[in-house]
């Protein structure tokens, strides 16, 4: 564990659906029970809306329907991973977050070429720990604003 | 690494050392004589040089330092302070602000002052030889003054009675030589002079004039109302004297504006350079005063108050959310303590909020600098005058509103003003009146800006909107004039014939009204042609903490700034009209939009529509509308917040809150539901 900073990294896995994902530790600022969102209309639909999370606003994105997924309704599981990228935080809703795992760097392999309905430009790679598969997303990518502007005028 | 910790100080003050050297330059503009205004200068340039000698910025220094001799040569008489100089002198400031922002944005404050230098070396030397003769031959003539010493005191009567528009007179009497009871005449004439003005000086001094020890003349300083003339004809009525001879006594030792009918020469070298030393000391003891006043103050950081700031929004927020718990218990001491609380902590808000305050004389003191320049740039004379720049605006209102004004007044001296030709046909003086005024009213404050020039164009206004398609013919017709002065701030509108460099490129009062209703304050214009046009600004007190109505749209709540609402009403669905496919209501004699929240908010309806509708009727300047809510759930002080950087422009939204059960509401940006 200890001479594995070069190797492995550290990562947060969660659920969607059937599927495992996985981000790096160093972009999570935690995880939070889901809470009453506030809607902010006319934005994005993936947008779910807004939180107050210890007295900040911030912003929730609902990652299913961001990867084009089916809906499902929130559970006891469900979770909220507050990410920070580009000095904004967001939360993303996951059905289910569990604890930090290790993932050895010859462990990953390059995003295949079509992953059911995902399209791979968010995902950066795959995983496969025994008999788990992880694909590791790429936040800056489904975060991107540059995509939001696009939905935003596809919407309009 | 010592000086950083210095150079924030260095900054700081060299900023407030410039801007003194502005402020102080443009007095001196006015009232070149004015020997006080030279020295604080002086003072001002000669701190700057040792400060920026000490913290090595050599260019700095040496630009000081030049303009420091040519200061030094006006405050000895040796140079006239005319327009030119002054022009070198203030571009050499505007060298030093540059200087300094440079070295404030981490350069190394360098620059090339070279030409300047060579520029004040050139006045220095050059003009002061000849305006040193000149100042020559006056000595040889003038020595006429009695009064070569006086004291702080009387200096400052007399420059304090001055300001008033009394006059200062030197009144010299002198005694028929048959004259026998010469006491009793002067005391005469002192009775005289008492009940029309006061005797701030004597020569001889009173007891010796009582105890007759004086030839035939004595000379008294008064200071009165009355003319010239009256004082003299009154004095003679006293008998026994031979001649009275008044002239203007001017304080400041330069020449006086209202020569009497027997111009004489000015006082002697000795004389200016006696006051120059009284005066220095008056200055002094000013500063000793200032000094002491300044001690009650400290300086904080900015940083450190928006700290505090966040801090108690939270408590507010907390605030909310115990009064609301207390309220579910109905526990009596915790409702007693609740309260008690929240008048504590509405006290610390008022506190706070006050330290946040700004006068609005930091964005104004910029303005006569500007305008002086842009009123050369234009060949137009204007006088400036400021009002109210003592003024408090919370400090985030502050950095916004400058480019908005900067344009509203570029505006009104390119557009507004008219050349002096043009004015002086009209018939009005030469000289442009700008006025720019501030005040507080309620919890706004308004910024008004009011020019004496050609007033706004209604044909051109509505011709212009016209031919841009903005409105029809017959709509130019029925509209007010304000709705007209309005159409200017649409984009892409400028009236002036011709395009200058100064504004009119019609991209500027758009802007303006765009910055001002995101601080939430509004901009109307009244104007009446050939005389002139006022720019009226409000603006809310603060923008951190606001009064709004909470409402509740299904069961989604949303927040209206109370600044925007007229009132609230509950309307039967009987009384809604249609027009145009638009359903209106009838209020107070007003056709009235309605806006159904629930439509624009795209909110999920389950419930069926009521029989009864519950309105809020906003307004943005003379329009109004009428939203229609669920239900109205209260008033409430809550803190603004923004959505962040990921969620940007959302329509009409302006930010959102906590509320007392930690949930977010948003703000209703009403401006942009009313078209």
């Amino acid at each position: 564990m200890t001479e594995g900073n070069e190797q492995e990294i550290k990562a947060i896995v969660f659920q969607l659906r059937e599927e495992e994902y996985a981000v790096s530790v160093t972009q999570v600022r935690g995880i939070e029970r889901v809470e009453h969102i506030t809607r902010v209309p006319q934005t994005a639909s993936f947008v779910k809306g807004v939180i107050n999370l210890r007295g900040v606003i911030t912003p929730i994105i609902d990652l299913k329907k961001r990867f084009s997924m089916e809906a499902t309704e929130f559970t006891d599981s469900t979770r909220i991973i507050i990410v920070y990228i580009d000095g904004m935080e967001v939360g993303l809703i996951v059905d289910a977050a569990y604890d930090v795992i290790d993932i050895p760097h010859d462990a990953i392999e390059p995003p295949p070429e079509v992953i059911g309905t995902v399209d791979v430009d968010y995902v950066d790679g795959v995983a496969k720990l025994d008999s788990r598969l992880l694909m590791l997303l790429n936040l800056e990518k489904v975060l991107s604003n540059k995509e939001i502007k696009d939905f935003q005028s596809v919407e309009v | 690494m010592e000086m950083n910790e210095y150079l924030e100080v260095f900054i700081e003050e060299s900023k407030e050392h410039i801007q003194s050297l502005n402020d102080n330059l443009l007095v001196l503009e006015k009232d070149p004589t004015n020997i006080n205004t030279v020295n604080e200068i002086f003072r001002s340039a000669h701190t700057l040089k040792g400060m920026s000698a000490t913290m090595g910025y050599q260019d700095t220094a040496n630009l000081t330092h030049q303009m420091e001799n040519v200061l030094d040569a006006v405050r000895n008489q040796k140079l006239v302070m005319n327009s030119e100089i002054l022009d070198v002198v203030l571009e050499a400031v505007d060298y030093l602000e540059a200087m300094v922002m440079d070295i404030a944005g981490g350069g190394d404050g360098k620059r090339d002052v070279e030409g300047l230098v060579k520029q004040l070396e050139a006045i220095e030397n050059g003009e002061a030889v000849a305006v040193n003769s000149d100042s020559k031959t006056n000595t040889s003539v003038s020595n006429n003054s009695s009064f070569d010493q006086l004291d702080q005191f009387e200096i400052t009567v007399l420059q304090e009675s001055e300001e008033k528009g009394y006059h200062n007179l030197e009144v010299n009497v002198k005694l028929q030589d048959a004259c026998l009871l010469k006491a009793a005449r002067v005391y005469m004439v002192f009775e005289i002079l008492e009940q029309i003005g006061e005797v701030i000086k004597s020569q001889p001094s009173v007891p010796e004039l009582e105890e007759e020890k004086f030839d035939l003349e004595f000379t008294v300083l008064l200071v009165t109302q009355e003319s010239t003339e009256n004082v003299e004809k009154r004095i003679m009525k006293v008998s026994e004297i031979d001649k009275v001879t008044i002239k203007p006594f001017n304080v400041e030792g330069g020449y006086s504006k209202n020569q009497s009918d027997q111009p004489q020469p000015e006082q002697d070298g000795q004389v200016n350079n006696d006051k120059v030393a009284a005066k220095e000391q008056t200055t002094n003891n000013q500063t000793t005063t200032k000094a002491a006043v300044n001690n009650k103050t400290i300086r904080v950081n900015i940083e450190r108050l928006d700290g505090l700031m966040n801090l108690f929004e939270e408590l507010v927020i907390d605030r909310g959310r115990l009064e609301q718990i207390s309220d579910n218990l109905k526990h009596a001491e915790l409702q007693e303590t609740v309260e008690r609380m929240t008048r504590i902590s509405g006290d610390l808000q008022t506190i706070i909020l006050n330290m946040r305050m700004v006068p609005i004389e930091q964005v104004f003191n910029r303005f006569p600098r500007m305008v002086r320049q842009l009123a050369k740039d234009l060949g137009k004379q204007i006088n400036l005058e400021v009002i109210g720049a003592d003024t408090e605006l919370d400090r985030t209102v502050i950095d916004e509103i400058g480019d908005p004004l900067v344009h509203l007044i570029r505006n009104a001296l390119d557009h507004g003003v008219e050349s002096p030709d043009k004015r002086l046909e009209k018939g009005k003086p030469a000289e442009g009146n700008l006025q720019l005024k501030a005040y507080h009213s309620g919890n706004h404050v308004f910024i008004e800006i009011s020019d004496d020039g050609a007033g706004i164009n209604r044909d051109k206004v509505t011709n212009k909107a016209i031919s841009n398609g903005v409105i029809t013919n017959e709509q130019a017709e029925v509209l007010t004039d304000s709705q007209v002065f309005q159409l200017i701030m649409e984009s892409g509108f400028s009236t002036a014939d011709t395009i200058s460099d100064v504004s009119g490129r019609g991209v500027g009062l758009d802007v303006v009204k765009n910055t001002i209703e995101s601080l939430g304050g509004s901009i109307t214009i009244e104007s009446e042609a050939g005389k002139g046009s006022v720019f009226s600004i409000q603006l809310p007190l603060t923008l951190s903490i606001i009064s709004v109505l909470l409402v509740e749209v299904e069961k989604e709540k949303y927040a209206v700034p109370l600044s925007s609402i007229i009132e609230t009403a509950i309307v039967n669905k009987s009384e809604i009209l249609s027009a145009h496919n638009k359903k209106v209501i009838d209020f107070r004699g007003k056709v009235v939009p309605l806006i159904s929240l629930k439509q624009v908010f795209d909110v999920p309806s389950s419930s069926d529509e009521d029989e009864f509708y519950s309105i809020v009727i906003i307004r943005k300047g003379d329009k109004m509308a009428g939203l229609i809510v669920d239900t109205f759930i209260g008033q409430q002080e809550v803190v603004l917040k923004s959505l962040g950087d990921y969620l940007t422009d959302v329509f009409a939204i302006s930010g959102a809150t906590i509320l007392g059960d930690g949930q977010v509401a948003l703000i209703i940006d009403t401006n942009s539901l009313i078209k």
